[in-house]
């Protein structure tokens, strides 16, 4: 146990620094790290890596490989990179790799390098072309910040919710800056950017210059930045070789530390652990890495490879091309039991412990100690958290059984945090398998939670471990295993390669009736990928009929849900499905379906039987009220809608919720013209309305031969004018001068009129002596046309009142 | 060419009190809930708030987003939702399945309901009912005038209609005797009083006992205004339902001026977006053809664009002082006229192209035969063949009303045979439209035998059995009648025409229907502010079935000064007309008179017709 102290590294007089190994990295890297763009996802995420040519000019010719490998190098996917040339890459909180390109287009990929879409920065990026970009986590998801060749930034604070901002000029920026990096402050992220001796703090509405407290004197340059995990601190590396290190807001210094290296350091990163009040920043060059914090001496480490730094919650992962370490505070808990000579309760409990097994009664002295301090419940509570903060199993073990042993001499001790530990490292330790590779330390599980780590073991389509997982932990069905297999579900579903009966199969296997478990979903993904065979097929493990029938419909497959909803005898869904065919289909076809169920034919008649009936009941309580009027249009109406739902079945065509009137014009329109006039003798229609109504609609149907018929079938009883109003109205003159001359006395200046014969009108109106009639035919004398014919009746007039 | 008012006409008071009233409360109830909040409002509420307090005021106030109430789920994640909401059984169901689907999906929001302008105890009942009733705070918003007009206050009640003269519902006679006393209170004491109806009596009588209980605090106050004059909408039905010809009533009838602004379509701005147009006084072009015969308006309009030309060309002839004059002082005035003079000249081509074909000549040549009484029978197979044409469903029932009301109800044959075609052609619905107008007595069937009554104008009296003329009324006189043919002769509600009657010189109040027609409400209301009182009128009222609903309260001595006398505030319960308002404005030039009109609502024959139908489209 002497050694085990032994990669502890004392920062001042508090805290020690430890730097263990997770991986060996299994990767096969043809080239140096530093050949590469690096993208490396936190929370132990996936490392995605891009040859870079577009730096040198040589290869520009060969096209690069995007690779994605896990944190323990395990490959996940690889591409050949075809689109335009690419400035940076990132990680989304939803672990989507973004690929920023030069000309403004981020492209968004699955981990398994499946591409999922792409969205432009806007077109003042387009124009200027990219010159670096940076991916950020906030509260609200993955942002992009974008460098443009005019010096300008623009802003997305959440790539799901795109909106763009440009943030305001710098004024007198002629050149790229030499550092800059994005701040959150209050919900709003703004840019930090330093250019020469100044620093500038971008937000959307100003920018502003800032300095920091208590800065060294004599920077003429800032070239490098960095802020913490939690946005909560900035360091700042100067060509003085000075490091500065104080609160984001740039309100108060924390320390400052001169390290005398004046080349610009590769990376820069923060290294604290949440809830410490210990700040560090790890910094790397090309062969150094130091951590400096608040103390006069630094922990310095030799790098023997290219190695990239990915900051995490709690620490900093390093990694290279043979291996992957993770660098952090030693947590309090470890710190106390294992510090040379510590004589805190934890520290005694496992010494008590180990002497316990070697049955030496050393372990008495140890426990008694504890207790009489009263101290046994801390020993435990501290044994169990340093086992959380373990990386090693056989450290857990022997932990978690000091603890265990401790226990054994407090009488009410909360079993729970105990149990919850067991059961946390045992899923961190299948997490952190070689095989899965996700790094996670206990406090970043905790920070993801047990429900985010489900949907990123999914996303990397370790569903059975998922599943094991869920299990495990006892989670409800329907938040974890039932979700999972409808996932893998969802999944199986794209695999273009298997039949849809395998695929059907299998997924009915698995899945069988697990509560929580949706086939319509799974269905409606089918769907969505093209395989509509596959859909219905699932459709039919849906023991839901609600379910089946609206997906069923969408699929257009709106016979197969007549039947569906029939065989399930739910009225309700029927009529569902009967609404949605009678809009979708035409008329004839919709009645075609239903002839050939009956059921849905019957269920249809029945809605207008309904209404017929309650017609009955209103006619009963009419003729009790001696209405006989309302009783008797109540009749009437029972009798037009049997009578429509007949002529809807033999034509058609919809009739119901016609009035009478629109049904005899509908059916004079359709050419029905034997019904029409049976209708309207059934219904008693009176004659003029007959005709005003048959001859409003042959006009509109321009059939003037039938109409010229019709006027000649009878005495008009409405007379001829309106027929050649109504012609007017079509703007058929010819047919309107034929009714012209049949109009009556009465009305024929107003139909010469009408028909624009002017002349006629006046010979007529002179011939009848009809003053009113004269004023009128002159109001419609215009200009030289009809000269003439004023005059003439100005002399009749003249003629008139000598008389 | 304008009315210009009489030199010593009274100056009206200042209405736009009630506007910062109304808002202030508004804010003030606002402020009750602090922090961000969700404000739900009703639809028909709308466009009055918007009159009141903008949305950059509400925002002001901490309110974050604004929805309609409708009937489906909120998707505000807002933590305070505040509703506006008339009190409404219907909307206070829909706050409650909001807060419950709350309670369901296990989240607590705070909620507050604002009722304008009272609250109900049946909202109350149903919030209890529901089980929300310790969730929600209730207020109430008194807002219950706005001024749309200088003269012109409405309650944006169009409801009160049909609640009151259908329903028989009397909810809304407490708001008004609110509003009442809220005036009172503003601008002193009405020492003269008139009233005529049922509802007017509720109305005067229940305002009268909140003064009385709040005495003292306007018995010291001079008046401001003079007289008021209580008048129920179903007194004169024939006013409402006649087709307006003056221009404001036109534009009404033809786009629907909601609360105080029309919406002006594309084919009238002559760009390609519609446009929200302010009507009132403050317009300068539509000030001054308002009150006129439309036949007047495209000539003024006409002449008025030639005027402006003129001012135009006025700055040829200009040196650069007078230049800058011009610019800094007129310019801004006269294209601000121009532009108002383009919408209203579009406005017009708009209305003429709808309303001076031959349809609209022979409608209004029957609408004034059937008010003159004669050629019935003509009249009556002029509404048959509109049925049979399907022209308009709301025109012709506002035919068949006119023709029951100046004819005493229609004769049985004729009243079953419209009915028939009417349903024929808009299907059978419409019974309960039908049954409606009867109750409300606007479409109503004589008894048998009840021609004799009306039998000077009757045409048609071969057709009764006359056998029948020896029933006396004794139980008819139950249902209400309108005896329409008699109060025209007595109050001479057809002027006698001697050659053309000169639209552009109106004599009468009678040019707001080209001559044809005094109103009825505008010439009882004339007839008692002459005599101050009833007196003499007494036959009127019992043809109007009204002689214990009407009521005078005149004060004894004057306190009042001269002026105020002259200034008189006329109540329209259940709605009044924009011809209306235009025959009074002139009455008050030709006297020496200013009306201020109070009104429910700015109503028209469509709008009355509309709140009867069942069939709502």
């Amino acid at each position: 146990m002497d050694c085990y102290t032994a990669n502890w590294n004392p920062l001042g007089e508090s805290a020690f620094y430890r730097k263990y190994e997770l991986y060996s990295m299994d990767w096969d890297l043809k080239e140096e790290l530093r050949d590469y763009l690096v993208a490396a996802a936190p929370y132990g995420g996936p490392i995605a890596l891009l040859r870079n040519p577009w730096q040198k000019e040589k290869a520009a010719s060969i096209r690069p490989v995007l690779e994605i490998y896990s944190a323990s190098g395990m490959p996940l996917a690889s591409l050949l990179w075809k689109s335009g040339p690419v400035v940076s890459l990132g990680w989304s909180a939803e672990e989507e790799l973004l690929c920023v390109q030069e000309d403004g287009v981020v492209l968004v990929y699955g981990l398994h390098g499946d591409f999922r879409r792409h969205f432009s920065m806007g077109n003042e990026v387009l124009q200027n072309r990219v010159l670096d970009a940076r991916i950020f986590h906030t509260e609200f998801g993955s942002g992009v910040a974008i460098l443009t060749g005019a010096h300008r930034f623009t802003l997305s604070a959440n790539v799901g919710d795109l909106k763009l901002r440009r943030m305001p000029e710098v004024p007198g920026l002629q050149s790229a800056p030499s550092c800059w990096t994005i701040l959150c402050q209050d919900r709003v992220a703004q840019i930090l950017l330093a250019v020469g001796p100044d620093l500038y703090l971008l937000d959307h509405a100003a920018c502003s210059a800032v300095t920091p407290p208590g800065l060294a004197p004599g920077v003429s340059s800032f070239l490098q930045m960095a802020v913490s995990f939690t946005y909560r601190h900035l360091a700042l590396f100067t060509d003085t070789g000075c490091i500065w290190m104080g609160t984001a807001s740039l309100k108060e210094k924390l320390c400052e530390f001169n390290c005398n290296i004046r080349a610009p350091p590769k990376q820069m990163v923060w290294c604290s652990r949440p809830r410490s009040k210990e700040r560090a920043v790890v910094v790397a060059w090309e062969r150094r890495l130091m951590v400096v914090g608040d103390a006069p001496e630094s922990i310095q480490f030799v790098l023997d490879e290219d190695s990239y730094l990915v900051p995490e919650l709690d620490g900093v992962r390093i990694f290279s091309r043979s291996t992957h370490e993770f660098l952090h505070e030693v947590p309090v808990a470890s710190e106390e039991i294992f510090k040379i000579a510590s004589m805190a309760p934890g520290a005694l409990l496992l010494e008590a412990q180990k002497e316990y097994e070697k049955e030496s009664q050393k372990a008495d002295e140890y426990l008694r100690e504890i207790q009489e301090l009263g101290q046994l419940t801390q020993a435990v509570q501290q044994c169990i958290e340093a086992a959380g903060h373990e990386h090693r199993p056989d450290m857990q073990k022997s932990l978690l059984r000091a603890a265990s042993f401790g226990k054994c001499f407090l009488d009410r001790f909360p079993p729970d945090s105990f149990v919850r530990m067991c059961q946390d490292l045992r899923v961190l330790n299948a997490i952190r398998d070689y095989h899965i590779g996700i790094p996670l330390t206990y406090s970043q599980y905790k920070q993801l939670t047990i429900q985010v780590l489900l949907d990123r073991l999914v996303l990397r389509r370790l569903y059975p471990l998922a599943i094991q997982i869920c299990e495990y932990l006892r989670l409800p069905e329907v938040q974890g295993v039932s979700r999972i297999l409808a996932h893998w579900a969802c999944y199986k579903v794209q695999q273009k390669d298997v039949s849809d009966e395998d695929v059907a199969r299998a997924i009915n296997q698995k899945l069988g009736d697990t509560p929580g478990v949706s086939y319509s979903d799974i269905a409606a993904r089918a769907y969505g990928c093209g395989r509509t065979e596959l859909a219905i097929k699932l459709l039919e493990y849906e023991p839901r009929s609600g379910e089946q029938v609206p997906l069923l419909l969408k699929m257009k497959r709106s016979k197969l849900a007549l039947s569906k909803a029939i065989e399930s005898g739910d009225t309700d869904l029927v009529f569902t499905v009967l609404l949605h065919l009678k809009n979708e289909l035409n008329r004839g076809d919709f009645f075609m379906t239903l002839r050939n169920q009956p059921m849905a034919l019957s269920l249809y008649r029945q809605r207008i039987e309904g209404r017929v009936a309650a017609l009955q009941t209103a006619a009963d309580a009419f003729y009790k009220a001696k209405n006989e009027f309302a009783a008797k249009a109540t009749e009437d109406q029972m009798r037009l809608l049997r009578l429509q739902r007949r002529l809807e079945e033999e034509l058609g065509r919809q009739f119901l919720d016609l009035s009478l009137h629109d049904t005899v014009t509908t059916l004079i329109l359709d050419g029905h013209n034997k019904r029409a006039e049976q209708l309207a003798r059934d219904f008693r229609i009176p004659d003029k309305r007959l005709w005003w109504l048959k001859l409003t609609a042959l006009a509109d149907l321009e059939d003037w031969e039938e109409l010229e018929k019709f006027s000649k079938s009878k005495k008009s009883p409405i007379g001829y004018l309106p027929f050649v109003e109504i012609c007017m109205k079509q703007h058929n003159k010819y047919e309107a001068k034929k009714y012209a001359s049949r109009v009556g006395p009465e009305q024929k200046v107003k139909a010469l009129l009408l028909v624009g014969d002017v002349a006629q009108a006046a010979d007529v109106a002179i011939e009848r002596r009809n003053e009113a009639e004269l004023s009128l035919v002159l109001s419609h004398c215009t200009g030289a046309t009809d000269g003439a014919t004023a005059d003439k009746i100005q002399r009749a007039r003249a003629q008139a009142q000598k008389k | 060419m304008s009315f210009p008012h009489r030199p010593d006409a009274p100056e009206l008071p200042d209405f736009s009190m009630l506007k910062r009233l109304a808002r202030d409360q508004l804010i003030y109830l606002l402020e009750q809930l602090p922090g961000r909040k969700d404000l739900f409002i009703e639809a028909d509420l709308m466009s009055p708030l918007d009159r009141i307090a903008n949305v950059s005021i509400l925002k002001q106030h901490e309110v974050d987003k604004l929805y309609k109430v409708e009937n489906r789920p909120a998707l505000s994640s807002s933590e305070q939702l505040c509703f506006l909401v008339r009190p409404r059984i219907k909307n206070v169901r829909y706050i409650a399945s909001l807060v419950n689907a709350d309670k369901l999906a296990g989240r607590t929001r705070k909620y507050k309901v604002i009722f304008s302008p009272q609250k109900f105890y049946a909202c109350e009942m149903v919030l209890e009912e529901e089980g929300i009733f310790g969730d929600v705070s209730c207020d109430e918003w008194a807002f219950s005038l706005l001024p749309l007009d200088v003269d012109l206050l409405s309650m944006e009640l169009p409801e009160f209609f049909r609640d009151y003269f259908l329903e028989g519902d009397q909810r809304w006679i407490n708001t008004v005797a609110q509003a009442l006393h809220l005036l009172s209170t503003l601008y002193g004491p009405f020492p003269n009083c008139y009233g005529i109806g049922r509802c007017a009596k509720m109305s005067y009588e229940l305002w009268r006992k909140l003064e009385e209980e709040e005495d003292g605090e306007t018995k010291g106050r001079r008046p401001e205004i003079g007289h008021i004059f209580l008048l129920d909408r179903d007194v004169d039905f024939v006013t409402a339902l006649c087709s307006q010809v003056v221009y404001e009533g036109l534009v009404d009838d033809t786009f629907r001026i909601k609360c105080g602004s029309v919406d002006f379509g594309p084919e009238i701005t002559s760009s390609d977006k519609s446009l929200k147009v302010l009507l009132n006084a403050e317009d300068k072009v539509f000030s001054e053809i308002r009150n006129e015969h439309f036949s007047n308006v495209f000539g003024f309009l006409s002449q008025k664009a030639r005027n402006l030309q003129a001012q135009y060309d006025r700055r040829r002839g200009m040196d650069i002082k007078q230049m800058k004059n011009f610019v800094s002082q007129e310019l801004k005035g006269l294209k601000q006229e121009h532009r108002l003079l383009s919408l209203h000249i579009g406005a017009c081509e708009s209305i003429m192209k709808k309303k001076t074909k031959q349809d609209f000549q022979e409608l209004i040549k029957t609408e004034h035969a059937l008010l003159e009484g004669f050629r019935v029978r003509e009249s009556t197979s002029y509404i048959e063949e509109h049925i049979d044409r399907q022209v308009s469903p709301i025109e012709s029932l506002r035919l068949m009303c006119l023709l029951s009301i100046t004819e005493n109800g229609l004769i049985p044959k004729d009243y079953r045979s419209l009915k028939t075609q009417y349903l024929q052609s808009y299907g059978p619905e419409h019974l309960l439209t039908f049954s409606n107008l009867r109750r409300a007595g606007l479409l109503t069937e004589q008894a048998p035998g009840d021609t004799l009554t009306a039998v000077e104008s009757r045409v048609s009296k071969l057709v009764t059995d006359k056998a029948a003329g020896k029933i006396t009324d004794a139980f008819s006189s139950l249902a209400k009648r309108s005896n329409f043919r008699a109060i025209s002769k007595k109050l001479n509600l057809i002027p006698r025409v001697d050659g053309e009657y000169d639209l552009k010189v109106p004599r009468d109040m009678a040019y707001v229907f080209s001559g044809a027609y005094v109103p009825l409400s505008c010439r009882v209301i004339e007839q008692v502010l002459e005599r101050r009182s009833w007196q003499g009128l007494d036959e009127v009222l019992r043809l109007l079935n009204c002689s214990e609903l009407a009521f005078a309260d005149v004060a004894k001595e004057d306190k009042a000064s001269s002026e105020s006398l002259r200034l008189i505030l006329v109540v329209f319960l259940g709605g009044c007309t924009f011809s209306e308002i235009s025959a009074l404005r002139f009455l008050g030039r030709e006297k020496g008179y200013r009306f201020i009109f109070l009104t429910t609502a700015v109503t028209n024959s469509a709008r009355l017709l509309e709140a009867m139908s069942e069939v709502k489209a």
